[in-house]
């Protein structure tokens, strides 16, 4: 559809752009990224014919640039802009018609039903069929970049080309108007080529992507090769951090603050101090977010917590959406659903067992509930029917340091095996099997770190924080087994 | 609310448009003739004209009346109409193409140039050769479009993105300083002083048939070469770039609709003097009743400025009856406000 070779040129005086070659074929949604003056603008006016180029060639569907009248360009090539000029009142039919320039041909230039047709059409796919009758000026900043690409929609082009398209529009816009063009370009109807500034709606909308540095091309290729941290990082010239959007398999990319590189943050402890617990929860409150995976109720995954409840319920409880409940239990009593990591446990909560542990500058808070009453042997557990009952050990491991997301990992890994040994040690078994029970059937755990103070890469076994893990988690878990069968 | 609804309601019906504008100028154009210090019966006028363009002869009309209307007034109210519609659609397309409700011939320096082109002709009694009795016309066209090419290189110098306030105070600065030339050549000649400034002032008084014939051909030229790019103008409306994205030729429109405005403005300036601020007001008007849609904003600012300028002319030389003013005092009493005006709207919203 388009070919780049060899494009070098700028403005009278000065070159911004060296070298650059690309193709994007029809149907695709291609992205140009790159910093503040690295020639993206160049390099779109350069493609639609605005700015003429010292060297190298463009070919839009095997035929030079340099071929085309303005007017048959105009049928294949249509710009959305980022700003547009409205010095006069025009309607927004009146706008979007003016679309249909490079159609009319002839002394007398006729409107012809055709020219209508399509415009009636564009302005359906883009919503501003309604207010086609009013003034651009009365249009919000959203409606007026509908009303543009409506313009350029009655262009009929086959190629778009955007100019950070989304810029001043509000978010439900922005994913309103790529929707739509990721939709089109899907149904094969039009190849979109799009500067963005954001590299994260970049990496979600886009096939493909171009990187530009100072007027070269530093990649071109798929968003997971292009949106890379250093290279991001390089390009930019800025701190970042890489992460995987939660719900679609595509890189974002997020900026790291200034004040989270400076050290000079207060160091912050956990310690049983600040535990609390009564016969209806345990609760303990961090004066700062933890960050925090875990398999709760309420809280689930990762992310940043501040508040952890664990909560007593009937062995009987039983309701069709626990999680909801959950959440309305939490509420009730003053603790924020969306900052607190909530787990249920039918265990009575003064069996509860918890350790702080220290080594050197590293120290971990564990705190365990642990009855036995559905133990199973994770190894046999095809025996076991898969109800829903309320959690039975729920281990809370609390951090004092900064730790990586595999040491997160690890962490959970030590502290199952130091469980597992735990109820071996106590000689739990497996009431359907006979054989020693690994754990119980709806076992809670969570890990949560403060992220302030010495890093941690690794949690195994043999690490000083694996150590200290497994120790903890091992001690707490027998210890509230204990206490619980010695209440029977 | 009303207002708003009146004014869409006006915009979207054409035709009444085209009737209200036309019906207007024809009562300028009667009026015109009919009011002076010797009243014309509007019927006679009527008949009078009939008979001429018909062919047939009338004796119960006075034959004063017959003198006054056919080779006085007619010849004077017909070359008002004809500066009025050129300086008017001549600052519509201006405006179009710069985007810009403040341009005109005379805020843009145009007109100074033009009047340059003319005082110089008069000044060393240039005749070129072929054109004869059009090298005054001529010579102001030629004037009036270097002075827009000088005004709008010297204004994207300043400010690329060519802000309606460069633009105008670069005509502005044009203007003076063009003035200043031909103030000081009228000082070099001494002689016919009073009649260069009266003639600079503007005015369409004692021009006879002869000048209907030496503007209009520049007229017809003008006005249709600016009327065949509506569309463009419409597009260029919206930014220079965004009219080539959507296929116009900017280059070479933009160099016709240039050449067309100074033809027009050219061939006023000639015959009648620098006359301000119609092809400010006219077209902002019209703009306002019928919307900014060039294919009619053009007729229509024409038909409207013709009208104008007949009423504005028969007020120039009634109100101090039988002294004249002239013209131009008349278009400024009334476009130097209405500029102040368009200039608070804009900075308002």
């Amino acid at each position: 559809m388009l070919e780049v070779k060899q494009l070098s040129g700028g403005y009278s005086g000065y070159s911004v752009l060296k070298d650059i070659s690309f193709h994007v074929a029809k149907g695709e949604l291609f992205g140009i990224l790159g910093p503040n003056g690295s020639g993206k603008t160049t390099l779109l006016k350069m493609i639609s014919g605005l700015l003429p180029f010292k060297e190298g060639s463009i070919f839009i569907k095997e035929k030079k640039l340099s071929q085309y009248t303005q007017k048959e360009l105009a049928k294949v090539v249509a710009v959305l802009p980022q700003h547009s000029e409205h010095a006069f009142s025009y309607t927004v039919k009146e706008t979007v018609s003016l679309g249909r320039y490079a159609h009319q041909s002839g002394f007398l230039q006729t409107w012809t039903e055709e020219d209508e047709k399509v415009v009636q059409k564009v302005m359906k796919q883009t919503g501003v069929e309604v207010l086609q009758n009013k003034n651009l000026r009365e249009l919000s900043g959203g409606e007026r970049q509908r009303v543009n690409l409506a313009q350029a929609l009655a262009q009929e082009p086959e190629i778009l080309l955007l100019d950070e398209p989304t810029n001043h529009l509000d978010l439900s816009y922005q994913k309103e108007l790529l929707d739509i063009l990721k939709t089109w370009t899907r149904d094969g109807t039009l190849t979109v080529i799009s500067i963005f500034h954001d590299l994260n709606l970049a990496g979600l909308y886009c096939d493909r992507l171009l990187l530009l540095k100072k007027g070269m091309i530093n990649i071109q290729h798929k968003t997971n090769e292009v949106l890379k941290e250093d290279r991001i990082q390089e390009v930019y010239q800025t701190d970042i951090k890489k992460f995987a959007h939660p719900k679609v398999p595509v890189p974002q990319i997020t900026l790291l603050p200034k004040w989270e590189k400076e050290e000079q943050l207060e160091a912050v402890k956990i310690t049983a101090d600040i535990l609390q617990h009564d016969k209806q929860h345990i609760v303990l409150k961090s004066p700062i977010p933890l960050k925090t995976m875990s398999s709760g109720v309420v809280g689930a995954g990762l992310g940043w917590h501040q508040t952890f409840v664990n909560r007593h319920v009937d062995r009987g409880y039983s309701c069709s959406n626990h999680q909801e409940e959950m959440m309305n239990y939490l509420c009730e009593r003053g603790f924020d659903p969306l900052e607190t990591v909530g787990m249920m446990t039918a265990v009575v909560l003064d069996d509860v067992s918890y350790k702080w542990m220290e080594e050197d500058t590293l120290s971990v808070f564990v705190v365990v509930t642990a009855g036995v009453g559905n133990a199973v042997d994770a190894t046999q557990s095809e025996n076991h029917s898969s109800a829903f009952i309320p959690g039975t050990i729920n281990t809370w491991i609390f951090i004092n340091g900064k730790i990586t997301e595999e040491a997160f990992i690890q962490g959970m890994v030590t502290a199952t095996e130091a469980k597992v040994r735990a109820l071996e040690d106590q000689k739990v078994i497996d009431s359907v099997t006979g054989t020693y029970a690994t754990g119980t059937s709806t076992d809670s755990i969570s890990i949560a770190a403060t992220q302030r103070g010495e890093k941690h890469d690794f949690a195994g076994s043999i690490t000083p924080l694996g150590k200290l893990i497994s120790k903890a988690v091992y001690m707490c878990t027998r210890e509230s087994i204990q206490k619980s069968q010695k209440r029977k | 609310m009303r207002k708003q609804s009146t004014l869409k309601y006006l915009a979207k019906n054409k035709l009444i448009a085209y009737v209200i504008a036309t019906i207007f100028t024809i009562l300028s154009l009667l009026l015109g003739i009919s009011i002076g210090t010797v009243s014309v019966p509007i019927l006679d006028i009527i008949q009078i004209i009939g008979a001429e363009i018909f062919r047939y002869s009338i004796d119960h009309i006075d034959p004063m009346y017959h003198s006054i209307v056919l080779n006085i007034r007619l010849p004077r109210v017909i070359l008002a109409g004809l500066v009025g519609a050129a300086l008017a659609i001549a600052g519509a397309a201006f405006q179009g193409l710069l985007r810009n409700p403040l341009a005109d011939p005379y805020t843009l320096g145009v007109s100074s140039g033009a009047s340059v082109g003319a005082v110089v002709t008069i000044f060393f009694g240039i005749s070129l050769p072929y054109i004869g009795a059009f090298t005054l016309p001529f010579l102001s066209v030629v004037f009036a479009f270097i002075t827009i090419f000088l005004v709008l290189t010297f204004a994207r110098k300043i400010d690329r993105s060519m802000r309606v306030e460069t633009i105008i105070l670069t005509g502005v600065i044009f203007s003076s300083f063009l003035g200043a030339f031909i103030s000081l050549m009228i000082s070099l000649t001494g002689n016919e002083l009073k009649q260069i400034i009266g003639w600079l002032l503007g005015s369409v008084s004692m021009r006879g048939w002869d000048y209907i014939k030496i503007v209009l051909p520049f007229f017809i030229v003008g006005s249709m070469l600016l009327m065949a790019n509506g569309r463009e103008l419409n597009a260029m409306s919206f930014g220079e770039d965004r009219a080539q994205y959507l296929g116009v030729d900017v280059k070479k429109r933009k160099l016709v609709i240039l050449t067309a405005g100074s033809i027009l403005t050219g061939a006023a300036v000639a015959v009648s003097g620098t006359i301000g601020f119609v092809g400010l007001v006219i077209p902002h008007l019209t703009r306002t009743l019928w919307g900014p849609d060039h294919n009619h904003l053009l007729p229509l600012s024409m038909l409207t400025g013709s009208g104008f300028l007949i009423l504005a002319d028969l007020i120039a030389r009634t109100i101090i009856s039988p002294t004249e003013l002239p013209i131009g005092v008349i278009t400024a009493l009334i476009g130097a406000p209405a500029f102040g005006v368009i200039l608070i709207k804009r900075r308002q919203s």
